[in-house]
Formats: structure tokens, sequence, C-alpha cells
């Protein structure tokens, strides 16, 4: 997985410090990365995950932060299973092991 | 008492019963509040009945009146049954892919069922019971996820019964759906003692939502944003069918014949006691396994039987 030279992925393992954690989609996000169910990004924090999937997938960026560039309102991610909103949100520690999911919100009921 | 004027006199007042034998952690208890046993099977009941008299109250619903709901079934069971007994007709639009024991007990009690299509899982019924709602101004529509009734009911009913019954609650662990339940019962708790910790578990969205178009067609219910939701809750756990199932069958252990969600809570409360040195965790089981048969929740292969899940409404 680390092999991939790109984005964040590429400066970062020249370090040897890179974190790469696979990213989930929903259906709904899957064409804005060449239709991919999981890509991978590097980053040791959430936002760093963010920052390199919005540099490698422009079009994907504006569906993951506002403007403001908090967490989309109709998105949830979640760092394993766990919603990022309660781990930190942005600044959410990520492991090497981690998955992030996301996936948009929707109730039940 | 155990002698009633009217069945909805039954509604709320359910049992919490200790299930500690079942908690990963001896340092925690575990308590499970089984409001399957309402009269329509549900927690639903609850919001349905507070819904409906609060609309009485303030003039919003009429005598005879037609309501509207969508619901993946719990909801719409708790309004059947409270419209049947007060005369009122009713409507409520259902995804497709829900058991078929609920559209059978919705028919049980007169409902007119609408149905809405499987992939736009319950935010399409809901978006298809706004657009009648526009159609039909002289119906009365309940609108559950931004009903304030419905977090009321259980601000006052299933919290206080909660604390009632056990005062020594560290952790409340819930599902997250209407975000009624959670937001009614986790902010009563917390105002008696700020130290108790609400924690979420919710489905994966997965199938339902194979019909979004875009993230704007999600939603977030008016019920957790106005209650500040994001505020209320400490952790927030999604949890698949596979690990629901097989807690709704490790259940059967203690006694307790639940649906799906409950096992999603029992997911939740497993991590929680876990994660946590000592305490008291209460959780709320939404229903029993009645509606669930047809499913083979039970009694089939577990894979077999969480892949279907993942086509099914259950929360």
């Amino acid at each position: 997985m680390v092999t991939r030279q790109v984005g964040f992925l590429g400066s970062a393992t020249d370090e040897g410090v890179a974190v790469v954690v696979d990213v989930r989609l929903p259906n709904v996000l899957r064409p804005l990365v060449g239709g991919e169910a999981v890509v991978t990004a590097g980053g040791e924090t959430l936002r760093e995950v963010f920052d390199d999937l919005a540099s490698r997938y422009p079009g994907l960026g504006p569906s993951l932060r506002t403007p403001e560039g908090e967490i989309h309102r109709h998105l949830n991610v979640f760092l394993n299973d766990d919603d990022v909103r309660y781990l930190g949100r942005l600044d959410a520690k990520v492991g090497a092991s981690d998955t992030v999911t996301l996936m948009p919100a929707v109730a039940g009921g | 008492m155990a002698r009633y004027d009217s069945i909805l006199d039954t509604i709320g007042n359910t049992p919490l019963v200790n299930i500690s034998e079942l908690s990963p952690n001896p340092r925690v208890e575990v308590f499970m509040k089984l409001e399957g046993l309402n009269p329509g099977g549900s927690v639903k009941d609850r919001a349905a009945k507070a819904m409906i008299e609060e609309a009485e109250k303030d003039g919003s619903l009429s005598p005879g009146q037609r309501i509207l709901e969508s619901s993946s079934g719990n909801t719409a069971a708790g309004l059947a049954l409270i419209a049947k007994m007060k005369g009122y007709p009713f409507t409520v639009v259902v995804p497709e892919n829900v058991s078929v024991e609920r559209t059978k007990l919705l028919r049980a009690f007169g409902a007119d069922i609408i149905p809405s299509p499987a992939g736009e899982g319950s935010n399409g019924a809901m978006r298809r019971a706004q657009a009648l709602a526009g159609e039909h101004p002289d119906w009365w529509f309940s609108f559950q996820y931004g009903n304030p009734a419905n977090p009321k009911a259980h601000y006052e009913g299933t919290g206080p019964e909660i604390w009632l019954d056990c005062p020594e609650v560290t952790h409340f662990v819930a599902g997250l759906g209407t975000a009624g339940t959670i937001m009614g019962v986790g902010r009563f708790l917390k105002e008696r003692n700020s130290e108790v910790k609400v924690w979420a578990v919710q489905p994966p969205a997965g199938e339902k939502v194979e019909g979004l178009k875009s993230l704007e067609e999600g939603f977030v219910p008016p019920v957790f944003i106005d209650g500040d939701g994001y505020s209320l809750l400490d952790r927030s756990r999604v949890v698949g069918p596979r690990e629901s199932i097989q807690w709704a069958r490790r259940l059967a252990d203690v006694g307790i014949f639940a649906g799906i969600s409950t096992g999603a809570a029992m997911a939740g409360v497993a991590r929680c006691a876990s994660e946590i040195d000592e305490g008291t965790v209460v959780t709320l089981s939404p229903d029993g396994g009645w509606k669930y048969l047809s499913t083979d929740v039970w009694t089939g292969d577990l894979d077999e039987v969480a892949e279907r899940a993942r086509h099914e409404l259950y929360f």
C-alpha cells in the first residue's frame, strides 16, 4: 500500500513516517474517486487524511468539508466504527491499521 | 396497580432488568429497559401517544382528521393503534424493505399503507410523506423526526423512569433513529447527574441509501439538531447487522427475546463496559423479536441472515 507515490504518501514515505489508512466510500461519493469503493490516504490526523484525499481527488474535497473547514453536516465519518465527532473531530489521531468510513447521514424510525 | 381503563394507560412504565451476566466487565452492571412490552410492541408507542395528545391539546389535530406519518414500522404501529382507538383515519408511508410482520401488524390496526422504494430507505419514505402533506393540507402530519413531542415523551417518561429505578446509572447507551429516545433520556439524565455519559449506536447506512443522489439528500433529524445532539452525545458508534444479530441471539441466554436494534444496542453496551473501569450501564430495547421471526434472526445461518439484514430496515 505504501508504495503508491502520490500526494501526502509520496512525501511522507520519504521520511518513513507515513500512516496509510483505508478510506471506504458510500455509493454516492464513488464517482468522485473514479468509482472505487475503497481508496487509501495518508496522514496522522483525520485532517491530514482529508487534506490528502482532497489533493488527490479534487472533486471529493467539498463533499468532505464545508468552506469553513468543518465536516460536512450530512456526512458521518467513522474511525473504525467510532464517529469522529466524539473523538476530536478533524484532530482525531489515525493509526496504521485504521479504516476511515464515510457514510451519508440518514435517519431511522 | 395492574387494572387500567384504557390500553393507552399501559404505555410506558416498562421494566428495567438486570442483565449483568452479559457484561464483559465484572465491575460493570448492565440493565435493559424492555420497551417491547408496550402495547404496540415498541418504544415508539410513547412518541406516538405524546405526538397525538399534544396535537389534540393545541388544536392542530381535530376529531376525525386523517393522520399521516412515514415510518419503518414501529412508530407506525404505535400511531395505528392509537388512531384506531381514537377514531382517526391513518395513512403511513412505509419502505418496502421492512419485515412482513410490520405491514401485517399495521393492517391489523386498519392503517392505509403507502409503500416507498426500498432503495430510498426511511429518508425516501419521509420525503414522500412530506410531499403528501403538501398535497393534503387537511391531513395532520405528525413528522416524528421534527416533532418536539417525540423527545419530550422520553424526557418526561422514559428518562424519569430510568432515574427512579436506577439512580446509580453512569452510562446510557441507545440506538439513534429519530433521536427522540436518546435526546429525551440523555438530556434528563444529564440534568440529574452531569457525570452521566450518553453513547449512541446506529446501523451502517449501507444499502439503505443506494438511491441517494447526493450527500445533500442525507438527513439529520431536526429533533437531534434542535436539541444540540452533537453536544449531548459523548460517543457514537456504528454497529453492523452481523454483530447486532449475534447479540440478539445472546440475549436469549437471559430470557430476552428482542429485535435486531436491541442487539445493536447491546454491542454498544459491550464496547462501553469493556472501555470503562466500573459503572452501571443502562440500555434500552426498542422492540421485541416477534416482528423479525420471518427473517430467521435466531434460526438461520448467521452469515446468510446478516447478509439479508443488510437489505432490510430494522432501525
